[in-house]
């Protein structure tokens, strides 16, 4: 049943239009509420005019294990200034007030979603105007947990496919995954290890045998060249830790935002946007 | 014998089933990065179970390099100073290292040779388990990482020298709270990234499966020697078992053999900290609620909006906002009781075991005697308690110094 409702989404159709124009996704990441509620508001709604064409929102936690220190830091900061699950929701909300078409995807650890209810965690991202969420610590082996109710709801389950996914798991992994595919181009936490374009390319390519879904390419993409590097090979990429980075260098040393913030990540994003579009 | 082992459907020792769980409780809860390398742990030591090499190399181990069996002591003074039951010590602080941890880091580290791992991470807290993991890493030759918390390192320098020694790279971990968790954290980021050469050794019941049930099977040489030795010395089986629970591996080794005899008492004692109701405590059953952590879903200290909450206890060994998923189950299925023990009153039990019986517990199974203290009465002088003492207290004497206001 939720093949078909989810084959006429903001995702499917972000991608589809990309397609037609020969062009490549670039898909931004920010933690909600990084460095606070209002900022990073600011920050997102910002984000379409500056060129991105899918946002991922990170849900704070405070164990984020899989991520390296950039978002480590990020998570910390919104939670130190009261973010949580229900205020990320409330994001989403107040983005879809103005934009109806720019896909957003939450991203996080099950934990908060776990304690939230599932359940209605799937019904208020749906209400609130969310397209798919990728949980990073909910493998294939706990689909029935929550991707099997995000389905259900209608939300796309986006799931990583990573340099260790061998030929015995691509099948288990990719079941289920719709909207999209998301390869983490390098062992290791987000934001640390650079993604070499080759390896990118030979990967890219085995996955197609296995998937008909767009392919975005993550982890470790740092400046707008090798942005377009990257892209080359793939239907889109994602940058997360250079961007969040970004956030805190322009923070004072209160923690409070600078003035300059969220235009200076604002020009960063364009950069990155340009250098994926000329790709 | 006082009764009959249950049949395989209706056991308490069947557990877990074969996606990893007790109940709701356990799982692999971890990254795509992290899941082939599980699935491979767990292959490789169903094969190594097969394999009467392995359980033959592990005795060898046991038997010479720890010292095992440990004695099975009849604390005869204490018994009499409490007038309840006649109280054993299962000594497992009298182990190489100190601790019951090496049981666990003997078996992983030779599951580690098994699947040709070049390099060993771990996690720890206190230090007692980076100590026991750096030990068989340096007799088995193998490089060997721990992570341990900023924080912890200042409070714990003794252990952290002695990982030093045995040759062990000793990484603070800043990031977090600076504590076990961070710690544990960090392990498996270092695990993410170094996949195809690094074993990482996991100090307790915890973690995603197959940990929590390797790790208790290491430790049920604990209860299975506590088993053989109560029938020699009494012909008989105990009537109460008792043990103290960080995340719970002594316990769960202790408990496992026994579960399925029903009339057998089994508690497991947390570390109350401050008081339950201060909110500074380490009680994951007694004052958290289910949530996933770590790999596994359990019992975690953690706010409404499900951001984990830094444990207190003086014990550093208690110090985890978790505990193993088994226990969890054996929770709500109320095989074990589960209680809880104050900082004060495990210093108290701490003062009298020294001066009772001459052992100086650690803080772990002080919170497990300061129990014993508080149920003595409700056993009668024929029946018979088990304790595992877990840990000697050398480590423990500064702290308990400066607790008791007292300069050394």
């Amino acid at each position: 049943m939720s093949a078909e409702r989810l084959s006429d989404t903001r995702i499917t159709r972000c991608f589809a239009r990309l397609a037609e124009r020969k062009s490549k996704a670039f898909v931004a990441f920010l933690t909600g509420g990084d460095p606070n509620f209002e900022t990073s508001q600011q920050l997102i709604c910002g984000l379409p005019a500056a060129g991105v064409d899918l946002i991922e929102i990170g849900i704070p936690f405070s164990d984020p294990m899989a991520d390296g220190p950039a978002i480590q830091a990020s998570s910390q900061r919104a939670l130190r200034n009261g973010m949580t699950l229900a205020k990320t929701l409330d994001l989403v909300r107040i983005f879809r007030q103005t934009d109806n078409d720019t896909p957003i995807v939450l991203m996080g650890y099950y934990n908060p979603i776990y304690r939230y209810g599932a359940d209605r965690f799937v019904q208020e991202c749906v209400t609130a105007g969310a397209d798919g969420l990728i949980i990073v610590d909910l493998p294939p082996e706990e689909d029935a947990e929550l991707c099997e109710p995000a389905l259900t709801a209608g939300l796309h389950w986006i799931r990583l496919v990573t340099p260790s996914t061998d030929d015995s798991r691509i099948d288990a992994v990719l079941h289920n995954v719709s909207g999209f595919v998301y390869y983490i181009s390098v062992l290791g936490v987000t934001g640390t290890r650079l993604a070499m374009a080759d390896h990118v390319e030979q990967a890219v390519e085995r996955l197609r045998q296995y998937t008909d879904l767009p392919i975005a390419v993550g982890f470790g993409i740092k400046t707008p060249e090798h942005a377009r590097s990257v892209a080359e090979h793939a239907d889109g990429i994602v940058i997360g830790s250079a961007i969040v980075d970004l956030v805190k260098l322009n923070l004072d040393d209160q923690g409070h935002p600078k003035e300059a913030l969220v235009s200076e990540v604002h020009e960063f994003v364009r950069q990155i946007a340009a250098g994926v579009s000329n790709g | 014998m006082s009764s009959i082992d249950k049949s395989v459907t209706d056991s308490y020792r069947s557990g877990p089933d074969e996606t990893g769980h007790f109940g709701i409780y356990g799982g692999r809860f971890v990254a795509e990065t992290l899941m082939p390398l599980i699935l491979n742990v767990e292959k490789s030591y169903r094969a190594a179970c097969q394999d009467p090499n392995f359980q033959n190399e592990f005795d060898y181990y046991a038997e010479h390099y720890i010292g095992r069996p440990s004695p099975l002591y009849h604390a005869a003074r204490l018994s009499e100073h409490l007038g309840g039951p006649k109280i054993y010590f299962k000594r497992d602080e009298l182990n190489h290292t100190g601790a019951h941890k090496i049981n666990n880091t003997l078996g992983q580290i030779l599951l580690a040779r098994r699947m040709k791992k070049t390099r060993i991470i771990a996690e720890t807290g206190a230090g007692q388990h980076g100590v026991a993991t750096a030990t068989v890493c340096a007799l088995f030759d193998l490089p060997c990482v721990v992570y341990m918390g900023e924080t912890d390192i200042e409070r714990q320098a003794p252990n952290v020298f002695r990982m030093k020694l045995l040759g062990a790279e000793v990484v603070p971990v800043t990031s977090g709270t600076g504590t076990l968790k961070d710690a544990m954290n960090e392990a498996l980021r270092d695990w993410v990234a170094n996949v195809d050469t690094t074993f990482y050794i996991i100090g307790t019941v915890a973690g995603p499966h197959p940990y929590p049930e390797m790790v208790r099977n290491f430790q049920s040489v604990i209860g299975n020697e506590t088993r053989e030795q109560i029938l020699a010395a009494e012909n008989r089986l105990p009537d109460c078992l008792v043990a103290c629970i960080g995340g719970g591996s002594n316990a769960m080794g202790l408990f496992h053999p026994f579960l399925d005899h029903s009339d057998i008492r089994i508690i497991g004692v947390e570390a109350a900290g401050l008081g339950i109701d201060t909110g500074k405590h380490a009680a994951s059953i007694t004052g958290g609620q289910p949530g996933v952590l770590h790999g596994n879903r359990t019992f975690l200290l953690q706010t409404d909006d499900g951001q984990i909450i830094d444990a207190h206890s003086i014990s550093a060994g208690l110090d985890y906002p978790g505990i193993g998923p088994e226990h969890s189950w054996l929770h709500e299925t109320g095989r074990v009781e589960y209680v809880s023990i104050t900082d004060h009153e495990a210093l108290e039990a701490f003062q009298l075991c020294c001066q009772t019986e001459g052992i100086i517990p650690a803080l772990e199974p002080a919170h497990a005697l300061a129990h014993v203290m508080k149920i003595a009465g409700e056993f009668d002088q024929d029946q018979i308690l088990v304790m595992n003492m877990c840990g000697r207290g050398d480590k423990d004497v500064f702290s308990v110094a400066e607790a008791l206001g007292q300069q050394i």
